[in-house]
């Protein structure tokens, strides 16, 4: 196990390393969020029933999750520019940790994701969205989101170590856009016909939109809905245990055997 | 397999029967091969013949079907973390980091090899392989050379027992190449092992103790430069005053060779392959002096790797031992490279002697 911590830490670095020296797909990740804010905020937002403003603050816990299911695009791209360009199997010649390699991938994720989050909470700030909550709630959400963000990854890691393409990672990440649209990340659900609604609201990222906005005490959780929803730090919970159970070692296993 | 007595020889690579599929492709078709410790083998084929196929289930990158290998004493399949304590590889393609300066990608590999100071040992090696100017750039601005230079340092953070280098030296610039090939060259009389792909014959020429030519996914022919050059056999030619000469020394050459002679009308020669070491230049020119032949030159000339690359993978497939005869000429690419310039002769000279 300190053969993994040691072998971990010193990918971690790698990974932050990396991204200090081409920081593009960083940025974009994380400005993305921000133009998404304004550009629903202000222009959908005015045609929209709720005031502009309590829709953006409608729209900021949203906007982070939805950010943080960028977490399969990022993933997947990055194992895959690894897998690609012959690095993975460089250091799955060498005598280290097999579990290394991922988990410090997810876990520099993981911190630059918490870095990146803090601009999009500013600008959010701005355009008045507040943490109406308690402080202890507030870093439950955050912490929430991190899990989240921890779970997507894995699953982004096995489809790049799977694919070995960049471009494959590139479509895929256009495809990952519609994800948070079938959700109640930027609309309420309430509205939608029946089945697009249960659909809407058994995605991942409906259970953790909705425990943000209760954590930091934006709107109330649901009364009625489906289950995630109506119980959605439990919900969220329960979705990340799954999917972290499911895809972090269906990742670990496919880095360390390569394919081969 | 050829260095010292064979009781006392040990062999860092051994590999039986190794076979790969992956779906209908057959890569390798039950591969054999000895490298005695301390040597450099050179693993020799066209594009497909099976040569990274190889390397990559020596490294334990893939699993075989069929077959086992042991490295570096160890098994292949039972032991790979042994096999991987053993063992540095570069890659085909340059595999460091390109958005890691190269200073940042040594000391990360010399972190992951649990050397006691990563930062003096990447100096070392930045320093051994001419990377200290550009040592905080990232890899990624780096030329070719540079890359596989960068690849080669991070592959010798600690003193690999066996270090495999596929194609190491593909479309590098000259300076680069012989960076790589006196390296080569140093990690051999330190006592490493080195198992290496290419497709440049004069490489194996110049590094290889031993060359396994790979066609099929199997080692088709293995030897020393020299004995395979031998089981190909020189060349002996002879150009004559006047086309109407060509017919005597045609005759003299059969005589001697055993085999059909070759004609070049416009350059007035007549060539044939020979594998007898008893036939000289001195006593070609005699044979054919006293003949009358009117000589204007002769030559024999050792043949190339090229030579025996195209004799022994490119041409028919059950001609080996004996009919010299055909194959040779056709095989040929350019007939005039082979005459009087000498210009490919160089590397066979070296070796000759």
């Amino acid at each position: 196990m300190s053969t993994l911590a040691y072998d971990g830490t010193a990918m971690l670095g790698r990974q932050l390393r990396r991204v200090r020296h081409n920081p593009g797909l960083l940025i974009l990740t994380q400005t993305m969020p921000i133009t998404m804010l304004l550009f629903f905020g202000y222009v959908f937002g005015s045609a929209l029933a709720m005031p502009g403003g309590e829709y953006r603050a409608f729209l900021v816990p949203g906007l982070l999750v939805a950010t943080a299911a960028n977490g399969i695009m990022t993933g997947m791209f990055q194992a895959a520019q690894d897998s690609h360009r012959g690095v993975t199997d460089r250091f799955r010649t060498l005598p280290m940790s097999r579990a290394a390699v991922p988990l410090g991938q997810a876990a520099a994720d993981l911190v630059l994701t918490a870095a990146g989050t803090v601009p999009l909470l500013l600008v959010g700030l701005a355009v008045g969205w507040r943490i109406e909550g308690s402080a202890l709630e507030a870093v439950a959400a955050v912490g929430l989101l991190l899990l989240f963000r921890f779970a997507t990854t894995w699953i982004g890691i096995l489809l790049g170590l799977v694919s070995r393409s960049e471009e494959a990672a590139g479509q895929l990440g256009g495809a990952t856009f519609i994800l948070p649209l079938l959700s109640n990340a930027y609309i309420p659900t309430d509205g939608l016909p029946g089945w697009l609604r249960t659909l809407a609201e058994w995605n991942p990222i409906s259970a953790v939109t909705t425990a943000l906005r209760d954590l930091f005490g934006n709107a109330p959780v649901p009364v009625d809905g489906a289950w995630p929803v109506t119980h959605p730090v439990a919900g969220s919970l329960a979705w990340c245990a799954v999917l972290i159970t499911v895809f972090m070692p269906l990742a670990v296993r496919r880095y360390a055997n390569g394919g081969r | 397999m050829r260095y010292g007595h064979p009781m006392t020889t040990t062999y860092a690579v051994l590999s039986e029967g190794l076979e790969k599929c992956f779906g209908d492709v057959h890569a390798l078709q039950g591969l054999d091969l000895a490298v005695a410790e301390g040597t450099v083998c050179a693993l020799l084929g066209p594009n497909g013949a099976g040569k990274t196929t190889a390397v990559r289930l020596l490294t334990t990158l893939l699993r075989p079907d069929a077959g086992s290998a042991r490295v570096a004493g160890h098994d292949l399949v039972r032991e790979p973390d042994a096999v991987r304590r053993a063992i540095a590889v570069t890659g085909q393609y340059a595999s460091v980091d390109g958005d890691l300066t190269g200073r940042e990608s040594l000391r990360l590999f010399a972190k992951l090899h649990r050397v006691p100071k990563p930062a003096v040992r990447a100096d070392e090696l930045l320093d051994r392989f001419e990377l200290t100017g550009a040592a905080d750039r990232p890899a990624s601005t780096y030329s070719g050379g540079m890359r596989r230079r960068l690849d080669l340092a991070a592959g010798l953070i600690t003193r690999p027992a066996v270090l495999f280098l596929d194609e190491p030296t593909t479309g590098l610039d000259p300076h680069s190449r012989n960076h790589i090939w006196t390296t080569v060259r140093d990690l051999r009389s330190e006592g490493t092992t080195v198992l290496l792909t290419t497709q440049y014959l004069e490489e194996a020429d110049q590094l290889a103790d031993d060359i396994v030519l790979v066609e099929r996914g199997r080692a088709a022919h293995s030897g020393t430069p020299a004995e395979l050059k031998a089981l190909v056999g020189s060349y002996a030619e002879a150009v004559v005053a006047r086309g109407d000469a060509m017919a005597g020394a045609a005759a003299v050459l059969d005589r001697l060779t055993g085999s059909a002679p070759v004609f070049d009308r416009e350059r007035h020669a007549v060539g044939a392959v020979t594998t007898d070491p008893t036939l000289t230049l001195p006593r070609l020119v005699r044979e054919l002096d006293a003949a009358g032949v009117p000589l204007l030159d002769a030559s024999l000339r050792p043949p190339t790797l090229d030579d025996v690359f195209l004799r022994l993978t490119g041409g028919p497939r059950d001609d080996l031992g004996d009919d010299h005869d055909d194959g040779l000429k056709d095989d040929r690419p350019d007939n005039g490279t082979y005459s009087r310039t000498g210009s490919r002769t160089d590397n066979s000279k070296e070796l000759a002697s």
